[in-house]
């Protein structure tokens, strides 16, 4: 089977784009021939039902699953057109260029900004306290933390709420000053509103990043995402704008899932 | 009769009474219309035998400490008693002379006298046999037909059942929350009694220990009980020596095992080392003493030291820090991995090293567990004896020279103790307020390893 690839997407670069990539769990195929552009101008949404694949697909993109003993991925992946499995390319390099948020937000049993200065530091982004400083608040004016955490910076990262954790995560994220965000169900440890906040500040963040999500929730790929590529069974099944995918899908089984057939 | 046999008796007793009460419930079983108990039979079972069981033991455990001292007294009113002289130690002789005839364990008396005594004994104890047995059937008989009487067909002899297990769960844990208050209790006393000779003070800050056990005991010199130098020793071998080779030794296979071992090598690797936790400590005493000092002796001639001795605190510090490595490295194990993977990720997903991350987040993460680890291997290590012993000698000296023979609490405790002294005596005693010093360090080094891990396990919440 062939994924289905809507035709009337622009002609846009693609700042990753996989080929034919497969990966293995042990002996078992949990991603099976999956080729992508994920362009920088766009929000691209992964969707589909839980075990499809898609977050195992996402961390590949910045070889997470590298971490995983077990797990081996096969087929071509490029970033800016060069391939991050080449030996020239360092993993620690990779992932500073490509940034990750997680499930369930993550903060370092740290301070705020230890928290976000962490990535500067490590990667010598930052000369001397006030550069760090510098630093540290814009991430978090980006992240739209700012206001809510200006006053508490050396408290620990752990004391705030679940949506302001993963905002956090976010600002760690971007204080790297990365190409890609990675984001893999960002949303799914949230309540509604803190959902709101994450999905406005995606908004905002579209264009100065290529952002990749992963989701579980259609309406939140309709909202955020301008492209979605629809996963089942380990196979990417339909790509195409949003829009397309949710109002003109072409396959059968994209139908049935976005109109709650199963999933 | 004996208290093995009076629990023979109880728990033939209870094997009746768990029969007859499945029995029971069976009839009642069958009677019912529907075929179900509120309680299944073995329930009902259960809560009879354990109702005659129960009772026994207690009554046993208190028969047996009680049932001595009544032999005696019936004993002292027979009329030979008048004869025995009044009090004191040719007294207690003459009694325990006659006890063992009459119980069969001796075959004749020493003393005279004591054969006027045989025969009240042996009827003393035939008596308090009988007692002790009617007693026991009485019980069992009453709990029997108490909790026989109490079944029916909706009897919830399954929670009740339950609850007594409970009972007994907590009863097990009081044993040694129990024992422990009895330790310190006894300590205690005995502390107190060789404050009374030797003053506080002089034994928390003297700097000379040389107890002699030979002196006169009502006039003892305080400038001999100064225990300085014992816990300058202790603290020199068991938490600056021994925690110099454990701590980094430990901490670094902790990581190694965590972090980077595949799967294969730490199953092999991880037992291997906590091998050298099971290995009796007289055996590191051996190596200490026959292998590690004398090279150490060597090492210490070659730098000129011609006087160096055989035995010193380095070579008892360093095997037992040896020793120690797996409880610092275990605890360390258990915290690290108790670090969520997703703060490994996290800190990988930013571009981190794994040794960077193991620097920067997981081992401040884990902190306070490695912290935890390293208190309670220092209270092992202080209240280690035979490595000690063996290596470094029980000669008290005040140096920070780890090429001199030192010695600590628990060695001077042990040669206190085996020694000639009487147990009126400051010297013996002393090795109870050593031994009170110790316990209160050591108790002190575990409550705030509770509560360090405590406040670890609330950083993830």
């Amino acid at each position: 089977m062939v994924t289905k690839v809507h035709e009337n997407l622009e002609n846009v670069e693609a700042k990753m784009s996989a080929r034919d990539v497969s990966v293995f769990y042990g002996d078992k195929k949990a991603i099976d021939n999956v080729s992508i552009d994920i362009p920088t101008e766009y929000v691209t949404a992964f969707i589909g039902p839980s075990g499809c694949g898609k977050s195992t697909f996402l961390r590949s993109l910045n070889r997470m699953n590298d971490t995983i003993p077990s797990a081996r991925v096969e087929g071509q992946i490029m970033l800016d057109g060069e391939d991050i499995h080449s030996p020239n390319l360092d993993v620690v390099q990779l992932r500073a260029r490509v940034g990750m948020v997680f499930q369930k937000p993550n903060p370092f049993p740290k301070s705020i900004y230890e928290n976000i200065a962490y990535g500067p530091k490590i990667h010598g982004l930052a000369e001397g306290k006030d550069e760090l400083d510098a630093v540290v608040e814009k991430s978090l004016r980006r992240a739209g933390l700012w206001e809510e955490v200006k006053d508490r910076l050396q408290d620990s990262g752990t004391a705030l709420s679940g949506g302001q954790q993963q905002r956090l995560c976010i600002a760690r994220a971007i204080a790297v000053d990365p190409e890609v965000i990675l984001m893999d169900e960002p949303c799914s440890a949230l309540d509604p509103i803190a959902t709101a906040k994450i999905e406005e500040l995606i908004d905002e963040l579209n264009g100065r990043y290529a952002i990749v999500i992963v989701t579980h929730s259609m309406q939140q790929a309709a909202r955020v995402s301008q492209r979605t590529a629809f996963f089942h069974l380990g196979k990417m099944v339909e790509y195409g704008r949003t829009s397309d995918i949710f109002t003109n899908p072409i396959e059968q089984r994209t139908q049935d899932y976005i109109t709650g057939r199963y999933g | 009769m004996s208290p093995t046999l009076l629990l023979l008796l109880a728990l033939g007793l209870g094997l009746a009474g768990w029969l007859a009460a499945r029995a029971r419930a069976w009839t009642f079983r069958r009677a019912s219309s529907s075929g179900r108990l509120a309680s299944l039979p073995s329930y009902h079972a259960w809560y009879v035998a354990l109702w005659i069981v129960l009772p026994v033991v207690a009554f046993v455990a208190i028969w047996s400490a009680i049932a001595p001292g009544l032999v005696t007294q019936s004993v002292l009113a027979s009329p030979a008693a008048d004869q025995l002289p009044a009090f004191g130690f040719q007294r207690q002789t003459i009694l325990n002379e006659a006890r063992a005839v009459a119980t069969g364990a001796a075959n004749g008396v020493f003393n005279p006298l004591a054969r006027e005594f045989i025969e009240p004994y042996r009827e003393a104890i035939s008596r308090y046999n009988w007692i002790g047995i009617i007693v026991t059937l009485l019980i069992a008989f009453l709990g029997g037909a108490y909790s026989f009487l109490r079944l029916k067909p909706d009897f919830a002899a399954r929670n009740r059942v339950e609850k007594i297990v409970m009972a007994i769960l907590l009863g097990a844990s009081l044993v040694a929350i129990l024992t422990t208050i009895g330790i310190f209790v006894s300590l205690v006393f005995e502390t107190i009694r060789f404050f009374g000779m030797v003053n506080p003070i002089d034994f928390l800050f003297g700097t000379h220990w040389a107890p002699d056990p030979m002196a006169n005991a009502a006039n003892p010199d305080p400038t001999r009980y100064g225990a300085i130098p014992l816990f300058w020793g202790t603290l020199f071998i068991g938490a600056i020596i021994a925690m110099i080779v454990a701590i980094p030794l430990g901490l670094m296979s902790a990581i190694y095992l965590t972090q980077y071992a595949n799967p294969k090598v730490r199953a092999w690797v991880k037992p291997a080392l906590e091998i050298l936790a099971g290995v009796p400590t007289v055996v590191y005493g051996y190596f200490a003493a026959l292998t590690i000092a004398p090279a150490i002796r060597d090492f210490a001639v070659s730098l000129g030291m011609s006087n160096a001795s055989s035995e010193s605190a380095l070579a008892a510090g360093l095997i037992m820090g040896v020793m120690i490595i797996p409880f610092v490295s275990s605890m360390a194990d258990d915290s690290i991995a108790a670090v969520p993977q997703a703060m490994r990720d996290g800190s990988l997903a930013m571009g981190a090293t794994t040794n960077e991350t193991i620097r920067r987040v997981i081992i401040p993460a884990a902190l306070p567990g490695i912290v935890a680890g390293i208190m309670l291997a220092i209270s092992r290590a202080i209240g280690e004896t035979m490595i000690v012993v063996m290596a470094a000698s029980t000669a008290a000296n005040l140096s920070a020279n780890p090429l001199e023979s030192m010695t600590t609490v628990t060695v001077q405790i042990v040669a206190m103790l085996t020694g000639e002294g009487s147990f009126d005596h400051p010297a013996t005693l002393s090795a109870f307020a050593l031994g009170f010093v110790l316990f209160m360090v050591t108790l002190a080094l575990n409550f705030i390893a509770l509560r360090v891990v405590k406040r670890f396990r609330e950083a993830y919440e």
